[in-house]
């Protein structure tokens, strides 16, 4: 078996071996057991890239290819760069961290930690391939355990949330089913065969034609997954509605499927496509960079509160993407990554809190930090680096979205630019008002002088996504070099 | 070739013959006691029959071309049996309380088999006279089985609207058959490709038989019979209808339309396209609102008949292969599906989406199948109902129909919603009267987990399409 496969296939194991589990007991061990055995494979992974990496100079490394469907030419074929792995990597975490944090799920845990491994299948699934229809499968994979997730175990309006979410994503991956076809019957303009492989596609120019058609519908069916204004009004129901865990794999990796699937997909195979779209989707994900802020603003519920940052957040993905240079794709993939660890960060703090007070209105909280001296200091700081405090992974993605946003000199993007940037003052004034008034200040409910302490399962799950924060922090030089050779055949490409 | 061996050709019409009389035998020398065993006779007959039908057979014409095989329909011949395998397996139960309780007899097997031996002949029909006989042969036995459980007004109401309709629907087909003749003077479908051209009459008499075969098939606007017969039928004559009759009625159409009408392809084409549209819209918007459980699957196989004709818009081998692909694929997601409420309903005779309420609590696995089916039918990867669709959606790409493939894929995504309707009632819903754990016979376990077998592995194995492919490059030459 080789090393990606792995990916797959382990997490298959796990969810097959959890069919046989009894009871909350055995079943959070085998997906502990299962999630650490990906968590080592993918630290592993790394090492092993940045070996192969020295080595071989492909596109791609660790490519391996099986006939799937010989009629159409689909084959099973995966592969990473550095891109690939780094999302593996922060994926890897995200699983391990959210399997701890749902250490005490009470209701149906063997079928919540199935549907849970599920979804990770289809994220690293997703990750790995470099065929589109294998992605487009692993893609859909990922999507709709979604609605059992908040469905059985959400909370509030989770019925209305799960169908709306699944409905939404389900319709976007819909929409770029007909880009992929767009893409797959056109793929034989160079005299080759028919196929599916991002690759040799990229070797292709795809008549300009098809490229102004298909462009659209592909990247709205991956941008919806990242939030692209308009199609974003899934995101903050969903959250709201989904159990923690739940929450923090959906922020924190199944949206940057979104990212990763417009750079690798849309753009990569439809460059001239991608320029001639690209100030109309310019302006939607600055609108909805300021919109997400704005909507952050208004929020009471500190679910809501998340969901709109992350809309936030995640158009400045999109936005760094669409600016069409190496430093902005730097700090685009960069901010996924920080912008993962940060926000799964915050779904499972605001989970533990609401664990214990049972609200997450900002307006009944107050002084929890004396309470829970642990859970109030990482909240402050997964504050801060939200906001982006230098010394932090969410600063170094910032820093590289607008210097490379700022390269343009036209009025056009000059203008847009300054109105994303004006957002980070914006994230500034919710995140600071949030962690004060319920961190600080004076304790707000009696009853709270009770809350039970964090415990040793939350802390663990804080401390593991806290550590690749500050390592991006303090040493984003070492991923900037990583990820510059794989950069190199987008900016080829599509310069 | 001498006589015999020519009447080897029809291995599989012989067969369901001889089991036929096998049973009428058997049930000439049973007393009332033994006549409980005959369902089992009956399953284990016909599943030989179904294995021998996996043996190969060669290529052939006979009866002046009357009758002909080949691969590609034996193979479909096969996946029918399976279809019927596993819906007599579903419905042993019920057959079983039937037979022995309004004192009934082989009626059941004769009728069903009869049909399925119409059905063979029909797709097996090399000219208009065999193609008719073989429609009414399907046919006329399914109304009986439709009116079966004669103790029940709704029954006998369904049996009657099944028969007025599809009445009326041969004889529409026979006067568009008619009315080819007038134009071509021949019956027969090669001869007929050669001479028809585009007229007034020829495409006359295209819309009159292509309407005829639409009521069997339930296309818009011709499917109102449906969802009314299927709610009046007993469930697995409901399923017979929805999978296997549908599933032989799309095989000779798209045979016929392939061959004996190519010439008109320009005329069907566009006929097709708008049918297609229409069928699914309206078998999705009618499925969103639907209460029981078989007039949503009704209305749900409706919509699943307008995916299918996006394979009809490319005429080639990957059309075909795509179109037999998704009927057997098809047969395996609505059986399990049907198989549950079959499960569900003779044991507490309920069938309506509020009662599925807080199931997966009580009935784990029924639940899972019926996820299962219903994902598999909406078209989830990695179910076998993603790769149909996808196939078909490809066929239809592979002609430059973008434009059909983004309303059938808006479609996929309103069906969805439906399928979610009934995943969120089992699922997502706690009910305090929830249909208590109960216990399926091991009849209906083996036909519940072949339908969930071929779910799980139809799309994700990809020596059957790769199969279906190869036997198909010799089709219709």
């Amino acid at each position: 078996m080789d090393i990606l496969s792995l990916f797959v296939v382990v997490p298959i194991i796990t969810v097959i071996v959890l069919g046989f589990a009894k009871d909350l007991k055995q079943s959070r061990i085998i997906a502990l057991v299962g999630s650490l055995v990906q968590f080592a494979m993918s630290i592993n992974l790394i090492f092993a890239y940045l070996k192969e990496r020295s080595v071989n100079t492909d596109i791609m490394v660790f490519v391996k290819d099986l006939t799937w469907f010989e009629t159409f030419n689909i084959h099973y074929t995966i592969g990473v760069d550095a891109i690939s792995v780094v999302m593996i990597v922060l994926t890897a975490v995200i699983v391990l961290a959210g399997v701890f944090i749902s250490w005490a799920v009470d209701d149906l845990p063997k079928e919540f930690f199935i549907s849970l491994i599920i979804l990770s299948t289809g994220v690293f699934g997703f990750f790995i391939s470099i065929d589109l229809f294998t992605m487009f499968v692993f893609y859909e994979i990922a999507v709709i355990p979604m609605y059992l997730l908040i469905g059985i175990w959400g909370s509030g309006p989770r019925e209305f949330s799960a169908m709306k979410l699944t409905l939404m994503l389900m319709g976007a991956s819909a929409v770029l089913s007909v880009g992929i076809f767009g893409i797959y019957f056109n793929s034989n303009a160079g005299g080759g065969p028919l196929t599916f492989n991002i690759l040799d596609i990229a070797q292709v120019d795809i008549p300009l034609a098809a490229q102004k058609l298909f462009y659209p519908l592909t990247f709205i069916g991956f941008a919806v997954l990242g939030a692209l204004f308009p199609f974003h009004t899934w995101s903050p129901s969903g959250h709201a509605s989904a159990p923690t865990a739940v929450s923090m794999l959906h922020a924190g990796v199944l949206m940057k499927l979104g990212g990763y699937g417009v750079f690798r997909v849309a753009m990569y195979l439809l460059p001239e496509g991608a320029i001639i779209w690209s100030d109309f989707f310019l302006i939607l994900a600055a609108i909805g960079v300021v919109y997400g802020a704005m909507g952050a603003i208004m929020q009471k519920d500190l679910k809501y509160i998340n969901a709109y940052a992350s809309v936030s957040h995640l158009g400045l993905v999109l936005f760094a993407l669409l600016m069409f240079n190496k430093t902005a794709w730097n700090g685009a993939i960069i901010q996924s990554l920080s912008h993962g660890l940060l926000t799964a960060m915050f779904f499972a703090l605001i989970g533990m809190v609401y664990g214990r007070t049972h609200t997450r209105d900002i307006s009944k909280l107050g002084g929890i930090m004396k309470i829970l001296p642990f859970i109030g200091a990482v909240y402050v700081i997964t504050g801060l680096a939200y906001l982006g405090l230098p010394g932090f992974s969410g600063f170094v993605a910032e820093m590289n979205i607008f210097v490379g946003a700022f390269q343009h000199e036209d009025t056009f993007h000059r203008i847009l630019t300054i109105m994303a940037v004006s957002s980070i003052v914006v994230t500034a004034v919710y995140i600071l008002r949030m962690v004060g008034k319920i961190m600080m200040g004076p304790l707000s409910n009696e009853e709270y002088k009770d809350l039970p302490k964090a415990t040793w399962y939350e802390k663990t799950g804080l401390v593991l996504l806290m550590i690749p924060v500050v390592i991006i922090g303090v040493m984003p030089f070492g991923l900037g070099e990583m990820l510059k050779e794989s950069i190199q055949p987008f900016l080829e490409r599509l310069l | 070739m001498n006589y015999w061996e020519s009447l080897l050709l029809m291995r599989s019409e012989l067969g369901l013959l001889a089991v036929i009389l096998l049973l009428i035998i058997f049930e000439i020398f049973s007393n009332k006691k033994q006549k409980g065993s005959l369902v089992t006779v009956a399953i284990v007959l016909f599943a030989i029959h179904t294995v021998i039908g996996f043996l190969p057979l060669a290529e052939g014409k006979i009866f002046g071309d009357m009758f002909r095989t080949q691969p590609l329909l034996h193979f479909f011949k096969g996946t029918l049996n399976v279809g019927v395998l596993i819906l007599l397996l579903q419905s042993s139960d019920w057959l079983k309380k039937e037979i022995v309780d309004q004192n009934k007899a082989t009626e059941f097997f004769i009728l069903l088999f009869s049909s399925l031996i119409g059905m063979y002949f029909m797709i097996s029909s090399g000219n208009f006279l065999m193609f008719y006989i073989g429609l009414e042969l399907a046919t006329l036995p399914v109304t009986a089985l439709v009116a079966y459980e004669t103790y029940k007004r709704i029954s006998a109401e369904a049996g009657v609207k099944f028969i007025l309709s599809s009445a009326l629907a041969s004889g529409t087909a026979l006067l568009g058959v008619s009315f080819l003749y007038a134009t071509t003077g021949t019956i027969y479908f090669d001869a007929m490709a050669e001479v028809l051209t585009v007229s007034n009459l020829s495409v006359l008499g295209f819309i009159f038989f292509f309407s005829g075969l639409a009521f069997k098939i339930s296309l818009a606007p011709f499917h109102f019979w449906t969802a009314d017969v299927y709610e009046g039928a007993p469930i697995s004559v409901a399923s017979f209808l929805s999978v296997i009759s549908k599933g032989a009625a799309v095989m000779i159409l798209m045979i016929i339309l392939f061959t004996a009408m190519r010439p008109l392809i320009e005329v069907w084409g566009k006929v097709i396209y708008m049918v297609a549209i229409a069928t699914m819209f309206i078998g999705n918007l009618f499925a969103l609102r639907q209460q029981n459980m078989k007039r949503f699957l009704a209305f749900s196989s409706v919509a699943q008949a307008g995916f299918i004709l996006l394979g009809f818009l490319s005429d080639d081998q990957l059309g075909y292969t795509t179109i037999v692909y998704f009927v057997a694929v098809y047969i395996f997601s609505n059986l399990g599906a049907f198989g549950v409420v079959q499960a569900i309903s003779s044991a507490t005779g309920k069938e309506n989406i509020d009662d599925y309420e807080g199931l997966y609590r009580t009935n784990p696995k029924l639940s899972l199948l019926m996820m299962l089916a219903l994902f598999s039918l909406a078209g989830i990867p990695p179910l076998a109902g993603f790769f149909g669709k996808f196939f078909l959606y490809a066929a239809a790409a592979s002609k430059g129909y973008y434009v059909l493939v983004f309303i059938a894929v808006v479609n996929a995504t309103i069906s969805l919603y439906y399928y979610l309707i009934v995943v969120r009632a089992i699922f997502l819903r706690k009910s305090d009267d929830a249909i208590p754990f109960f216990k399926s016979s091991v009849n209906m376990k083996l036909g519940l987990a072949l339908a969930a077998l071929g779910i799980l592995i139809a799309g994700v194995y990809s020596p059957l399409y790769n199969y279906i492919f190869s036997i198909s490059s010799s089709f219709l030459n």
